[in-house]
């Protein structure tokens, strides 16, 4: 019969309490690395964070690439500092977003398409070409990715 | 020129030099400092010793000899006034001998650059003997290396200053009165400036950049500054240019065109110009455009209000602007 009895359960405890030291350490190392991983964890978009691995291009590069070419002159990015323009749409959670500009699938060769020559997609839209090679149109597309 | 490149070549710090000007003040910045530290030094270990060294008399009880008060304590007053006064007047001597040797240009100015304070941005006049050559321009000063720039100052309203570290000290611009001053750059590069007296809101935004170049790189430049905006290759930058004329002309300058206004800074060859908004942005399509279409978002409080313009219109001025080189 495999009934629970007071054995199996005094057992236990008693595991738990041979294990308290090891438990109690492993606690203790379990609440040090949430504190020392809690820039990360906590999502802070205020401040520059360090971005997320993207599957495609390189997001750090990208980060830098907006900094230097302004887009937050004109859009709220999270983790990039003093992006926050209010000329066109914020730019969170935009790893998620469905549309890119209301008319294109948000996939990454269409957030390059778009990046590169915005006009062609949307004539007369309030986004200007920038000039973006195709490197550097994907390393921003991929940092755009990492954002959730 | 590659407009993500760093705008300044050279960190903003008076503590090396880069021209005629500044290497004659290093000497006198440098040494006021080391004679600064050693009075603090000198001052500290007198502090610590005077709070941690016990004094050598101690009561030991009723029954000893009252303490003694040695009489001496006069002569550190008369010993440290004497060595201070004497260092404090080698100071103002060599300050004095300083300012003589920078007030006067040592070697006549090549030409002469007037350079007008506005809330908060730079206008800047090239003036020549030959009244055709004269030209304006705004926030970006270009000159010839080795040669002496006199530098004349003037403000439309409030008192702001003038200094690019490297080059040279702070001269004032004051409303009402013609300061005069000069400026060399013995390397070429390209110099950061601030104004240095708070003058409003947007104080901390008012910065200038001085590039310095070869003389023939120079004078190819002043030509060109006197070339008008060229003639538009499109459809689309004729449309520009119009919308600019009409949304921006009453403020703004770009000589060859309609746009005549002289409320802001002259724009007639925008493209030459590293930076944007008085140094506040490197001039990319994208800076410019977010700045454009929202200027108080920029630089809160400035005298560029939000223009009343379409995305298209916005799209058709970035075309005309772009053309500006």
């Amino acid at each position: 019969m495999n009934n629970v009895t007071a054995m199996d359960y005094q057992e236990s405890a008693g595991l738990a309490e041979a294990g308290d030291r090891s438990l109690a350490s492993k606690l203790v190392a379990m609440a040090l690395l949430i504190t020392a991983l809690s820039p990360v964890l906590g999502g802070c978009d205020a401040a520059e964070s360090t971005p997320k691995e993207a599957a495609f291009g390189d997001s750090t590069r990208g980060a830098k690439l907006i900094k230097q070419h302004g887009c937050g002159g004109c859009h709220i990015i999270p983790g990039i500092r003093r992006a926050d323009g209010l000329v066109g749409p914020p730019l969170n959670h935009m790893g998620k977003r469905v549309y890119i500009a209301g008319v294109l699938r948000n996939t990454p060769g269409n957030m390059i398409k778009w990046l590169r020559n915005p006009q062609a997609v949307v004539p007369g839209n309030a986004m200007p070409d920038m000039g973006l090679s195709e490197d550097q149109a994907r390393d921003i597309a991929a940092y755009l990715s990492t954002l959730e | 020129m590659d407009p993500l490149a760093d705008t300044a070549d050279t960190p903003m710090s008076y503590l090396q030099s880069f021209g005629l000007k500044a290497d004659l003040v290093l000497p006198l910045t440098w040494g006021v400092l080391l004679i600064s530290l050693a009075v603090i030094a000198i001052v500290s270990i007198l502090l610590v010793r005077g709070l941690f060294v016990s004094p050598k008399t101690s009561v030991a009880g009723p029954d000893s000899a009252p303490v003694e008060r040695p009489a001496s304590g006069a002569s550190w007053i008369t010993i440290g006034v004497g060595i201070s006064a004497f260092v404090l007047f080698l100071s103002a001597v060599w300050t004095m001998a300083t300012l003589a040797q920078i007030g006067r240009p040592p070697h006549e100015p090549a030409f002469t650059v007037e350079v007008i304070g506005h809330q908060w941005w730079w206008e800047v006049r090239y003036l020549s003997d030959q009244p055709y050559r004269t030209f304006t321009t705004a926030n970006e000063i270009r000159i010839p290396v080795g040669d002496t720039v006199a530098v004349k100052l003037a403000s439309r309203d409030v008192i702001h200053s003038f200094w690019v570290p490297a080059l040279g000290g702070k001269t004032d611009l004051i409303p009402g009165q013609n300061n005069v001053t000069w400026i060399q750059a013995d390397k070429p590069g390209v110099y950061r400036g601030q104004c240095a007296e708070y003058c409003g809101l947007q104080h901390a935004h008012m910065a200038l950049l001085v590039v310095a170049e070869k003389p023939e790189d120079f004078e190819a430049w002043w030509n060109e500054q006197l070339e008008p905006a060229p003639a538009s290759e499109t459809a689309r930058i004729e449309e520009g240019k119009s919308d600019f004329i009409q949304k921006c002309g009453i403020c703004h300058t770009v000589r060859g065109t309609r746009a005549q206004g002289i409320v802001g800074p002259d724009l007639s060859h925008l493209m030459d110009r590293r930076t944007i908004a008085a140094g506040t942005l490197p001039n990319t399509p994208g800076n410019l455009a977010g700045w454009i279409a929202d200027p108080q978002h920029v630089k809160p409080g400035n005298k560029m209000p939000q223009p009343e313009i379409s995305a298209a219109e916005l799209q058709s001025i970035l075309a005309f602007l772009e053309t500006l080189e």
